[in-house]
């Protein structure tokens, strides 16, 4: 059998008689298929025969596409997204469609309609969300790499619970035409794999302008030369509010050695202070809540998706479809969304979070004219136990305190593993200014040449 | 409280949500602790602080007007739970 | 309304959405605007179906055009203009909301006059934005009784220009002779087709003064805006005769009843949570307007002038003929090849009238040429007033050639010597008539050319056969 077309049985193999519950749906036939054409030489391209999950908010022709959701049940889509058509066009091979939080509104993928992911470093703790599924699936080598979404961290949380690599972009760099919306001004599409060299492969790929997308920005560049072991001279700002109250003592410690190792290679560092960031969280919800209500009003069973009983008028058609075909977290965000965007309340939430957004946007352009990268924790804590949030929605969303404040400010993030708490990763993120991506690749590659904590999980 | 469960009905009804009394209640409750949370951008002075819709200062982004080819009628209805004639079909307006 | 001492009582506002349907494309994605009379569902794409992650983006002509809309209703254009979700659940609403604008709209303050009894009225033009049409719903049978909802989305993502008045209509006939200019610009404009069904449709708000606004949604026919107005004035009259107060509310126009019916109450009133629509970018477009300013063709008021002038055509002719282009631009046809005040007479006063008769539009007239030839044989004598009103007929009921028809239906004028020859005939035959018009008695003159005409089966020019009858009777 041919090279690639082994490779693709053998991830499929590993998939049938995994615990981890990483994808929603498998496309064992259409990966067989462009494994083939690259073995037989009629598809080349950077990622030529190269297994890549994605993301199941990003819509993929003729593949189911639920965003983890009830409501989207049967929902096949006419179309590819920008960024799947780019995959193919290098000749990927798709593996499938990767579970998440129901429409990306979490941070556990506990609350997908196909039941929560497990995180291959331990089967009883989330893998982080909303992308959890691309994570896990990465980390427990049932894909090379992965597509996720990234609206308030959702790459970056389960790059940093599963010991992977994540990056969020500039907002604007990749495209979000095919991407299922929840809040479109924070999300960005964001390379996950399990070294910094991938994930930068990956966002070559995905990066670049597109038309198709009015927010799309005109901007080229190279990462993968930017893979280049150097740290000589780079300034790291390490912002206090991301360290101390609140963040496991574990995750501080293994932070500051990584910040301590890149002084080693040659970088400096220095305290640095972003001071709204203490307002980012509400800020972020706000805003994220808001448009998500928009958002999601079009599911209602009429055009796709779920439809249910016998047909009363409209309104309480539509009204028993949502309720139904919605789990709780989503209902709850939309609702605040809708409440939050009302008459009277304009204002107070949704015009005063936009007016906090730009004071966390000036903190960033301020710290950026005195250093290169900032170094922060990506999650204040390891991977929580599945389960552990389910009664308290505002304890679960406490836990993106140091990820939403870049969406916020549009900026790019990297998260790299960094070390262990017991058999847990750890994740550090490299925090740039708008389009400093190669910056911030060129900071997590010497940092990963130079460490050790590129691990399989146990049993992996 | 500031939301009371007719509030939380009257916000459903307008996110098209229906819910039952013990969801109204639990809802309730919830809105109420995180609109308490969000209560703290209270303490921020924005005054003279524009807000910020989009993060990158595009503006001006067109197509040209060209026609393209749509989506075949068959390919349009194939995701509708129910169509009839090339119809979309739909519950009862009233 | 006119005369019946209700004038000035009545206030009216208009909102009025026109499809900007001279447009390639809809106005957020590639769907062609070439979709009335299409099988249902056949020109829609991911983006006006509302498929999840598909995006809109802006057709920039869309906003070219609407910006020559404000220019023409002289409104400033606006510096920074951006589009807004409009947020409503409804089944002909593919994504929930409906992208239009809101604050910042991309013209406003204009102003618009129309004629109003005697008198010139202007109207404010308060906006023009910009939004895209929502798709169509089909109903079983009436809208109360269907079980269910057809639902169409070619229409969805059409490009609508929206114009809103300041409340400064008084009548049922102004509103009527408002739409009815906005529509002739907006064709001198190139920009509208108003011939296509659903093209225009309006929301109009009526208060009797001191009274509660009404808003009537949906009016979708050009006579149905004055009949809606009269139905709902005369009913918020009732009331107010009765001593029962108008409440503010929307109310919906049910055209083949002809009545207004309730919507919503102010109680009622939509939440629509406007917020600026993510997915679009704002837009400054202002430094535009200098372009567009040049590329604005002459417009319907300053045609009029030039016609009076170069074609010294009366008022009332210049009217009729520039309220509409496409007269207009037949009139221009006929006039640069025959005398033009003849034209005028036969293009505003004979053409038009067979046309508003058969109900019908100038572009279902026959073309200007045979008109010309027309005008041509009856400058020439060769056929009569009469003739020439027939062959028009005959064009517009069967079409055809005008020459054949003059020949088949023999409407030539007979020559002269036939006419000397039948006058000749007929004061040999009619002596009794001779004399009696010899003593005095004029009319037996009359009496005589209907005895030509008769002779010659009307061919024969009434005129020439007066003066032939004239001159023969003065020698004998």
């Amino acid at each position: 059998m041919a090279l690639y077309e082994e490779s693709v049985h053998k991830a499929f193999d590993r998939i049938k008689h995994s615990k981890l519950n990483a994808y929603i749906t498998l496309d064992k036939e259409g990966a067989l298929e462009t494994a083939g054409k690259v073995d037989d030489g009629k598809v080349s391209g950077r990622l030529a025969g190269m297994t890549v999950a994605v993301k199941d908010c990003i819509t993929t022709k003729g593949l189911l596409t639920t965003c983890g959701s009830k409501i989207l049940s049967g929902y096949v889509p006419p179309f590819d997204a920008e960024v799947v058509a780019r995959l193919r066009k290098e000749g990927a091979v798709i593996t499938g469609k990767t579970n998440m939080d129901e429409f990306a509104m979490g941070t556990s993928t506990e609350s997908s309609y196909y039941g929560p992911t497990k995180n291959p470093w331990d089967l009883t703790r989330v893998p982080g969300g909303s992308s959890g599924g691309s994570g896990a699936a990465v980390a427990g080598l049932e894909c090379r790499m992965a597509l996720g979404t990234d609206t308030g961290g959702s790459v970056r949380c389960p790059a940093s619970f599963c010991g992977v690599v994540g990056i969020k972009p500039t907002y604007g760099l990749v495209s979000r035409y095919g991407v299922i919306a929840y809040a479109n001004s924070l999300e960005q599409v964001g390379p996950m794999a399990r070294n910094v060299s991938d994930a930068a492969l990956l966002l070559d790929v995905i990066a670049g302008h597109d038309p198709k997308d009015s927010t799309s920005v005109p901007h080229d560049a190279c990462y993968t030369d930017h893979l280049v072991e150097d740290v000589k001279g780079l300034t790291i700002g390490v912002p206090k509010e991301y360290f101390g109250e609140g963040t496991d003592k574990k995750v501080d410690n293994a932070v500051w050695s990584a910040i301590m190792k890149l002084d080693k290679l040659g970088a400096d560092y220095k305290e640095v202070s972003l001071p709204h960031t203490k307002y980012a969280l509400s800020a972020y919800y706000i805003i994220a809540m808001c448009e998500a209500s928009s958002n999601l009003a079009r599911f209602d069973g009429l055009r796709y998706g779920l439809r249910i009983g016998k047909d009363e008028n409209w309104h309480t058609t539509f009204s028993r479809i949502r309720a139904e075909g919605f789990g709780e977290e989503v209902k709850r965000r939309i609702m605040l969304g809708t409440y939050a965007l009302s008459e009277g309340y304009y204002g107070k939430y949704y015009l005063k979070a936009l007016k906090v957004r730009t004071l966390i946007k000036q903190d960033f352009e301020k710290v950026f004219k005195g250093v290169d990268v900032l170094a922060a924790p990506t999650m204040p804590t390891t991977a929580f136990k599945i389960g552990e949030h389910a009664d308290d929605p505002l304890s679960m969303y406490m836990a993106d305190i140091d990820t939403v404040p870049v969406n916020l400010a549009g900026v790019p993030s990297i998260s790299v593993p960094c070390g262990f708490a017991g058999k847990l990763p750890i994740g550090i993120q490299f925090i740039g200014g708008f389009f400093d991506e190669p910056k911030i690749i060129r900071t997590a590659h010497t940092y990963e040449l130079n460490t050790d904590f590129q691990k399989l999980p146990e049993g992996f | 409280m500031a939301i009371s469960v007719k509030d939380v009905q009257h916000i459903a009804s307008l996110a098209c949500v229906d819910l039952n009394e013990t969801e109204q209640e639990r809802f309730a409750k919830q809105f109420n602790s995180i609109l308490e949370y969000f209560k703290e951008l209270d303490g921020l002075n924005t005054e003279g602080v524009e807000p910020t819709y989009h993060v990158i200062g595009l503006n001006n982004v067109f197509r040209e007007d060209d026609a393209y080819e749509p989506l075949p009628q068959e390919e349009a209805l194939k995701n509708a739970p129910r169509h009839e004639k090339g119809y979309f079909k739909g519950p009862r307006i009233v | 309304m006119d005369g019946d001492g209700l004038e000035g009582s009545v206030i009216i506002g208009l909102e009025i959405h026109c499809q900007l349907n001279k447009l390639n494309s809809k106005l957020f994605c590639g769907c062609s605007t070439k979709q009335q009379g299409l099988e249902p569902n056949t020109m829609t794409c991911p983006v006006c179906l509302g498929l999840p992650g598909a995006l809109p983006v802006i057709n920039k002509k869309a906003v070219e055009y609407s910006i020559m809309v404000g220019l023409a209703l002289s409104c400033e254009i606006a510096e920074h203009t951006q589009f807004y979700r409009k947020n409503y659940y409804y089944p002909d609403l593919p994504r929930g909301f409906q992208i239009t604008q809101y604050d910042w709209p991309i013209a406003s303050n204009g102003i618009l006059t129309v004629e109003a009894d005697g008198e010139e009225r202007t109207v404010r033009i308060r906006r023009v934005h910009m939004e895209e049409d929502p798709g169509r719903l089909v109903h079983q049978g009436s809208i109360e009784t269907s079980k269910f909802v057809l639902v169409d989305y070619n229409r969805s993502g059409m490009p609508l220009l929206e114009v809103v008045t300041e409340p400064d209509l008084r009548s049922p006939k102004e509103a009527r002779r408002f739409i009815n200019k906005l529509r002739n610009i907006l064709e001198y404009l190139d920009v509208f087709d108003g011939s296509l069904e659903g093209a225009l449709r309006v929301d109009a708000n009526v208060s009797l003064r001191g009274g509660a606004r009404v808003e009537i949604k949906n009016i979708s026919s050009y006579k149905g805006v004055e009949r809606a107005l009269l139905f709902e004035i005369s009913r918020q009259q009732n009331m107010k005769r009765r001593g029962v107060k108008v409440t503010q509310e929307t109310r919906h126009y049910d055209d083949e009843r002809n009545c207004t019916i309730t919507l919503r109450t102010k109680e009622q009133a939509e939440e629509y949570r406007y917020y600026p629509e993510p997915d679009l970018v704002p837009l400054s477009v202002k430094s535009w307007e200098p372009r567009l300013k040049a590329t604005l063709p002459e417009l319907p008021d300053a045609r009029r002038e030039r016609f009076k002038k170069q074609y010294s055509i009366s008022d009332d002719h210049a009217k009729v003929i520039t309220s509409e282009i496409r007269v207009a631009n037949y009139y221009e046809c006929v006039a640069g090849k025959c005398e033009p005040r003849l034209a005028a007479t036969w293009v505003a006063d004979y053409l038009k009238g067979e046309l508003n008769y058969r109900d019908r539009d100038i572009k279902d007239a026959f073309e200007p040429e045979k008109m010309i030839y027309i005008l041509e044989q009856l400058k020439t004598g060769i056929i009569t007033d009469k003739g020439a009103v027939e062959v028009m007929r005959a064009l517009l009921d069967e079409g055809g050639d005008p020459k054949d028809i003059i020949l088949s239906r023999n409407l030539a004028k007979v020559e002269t010597d036939i006419t000397k020859a039948a006058v000749k005939d007929v004061i040999k035959e009619n002596l009794e008539a001779i004399r009696d018009y010899k003593d005095g008695k004029p009319q037996a003159l009359n009496y005589l050319v209907g005895k030509v005409m008769k002779k010659t089966n009307g061919r024969a020019d009434p005129a020439e056969v007066n003066l032939l009858l004239r001159e023969l009777l003065e020698c004998t």
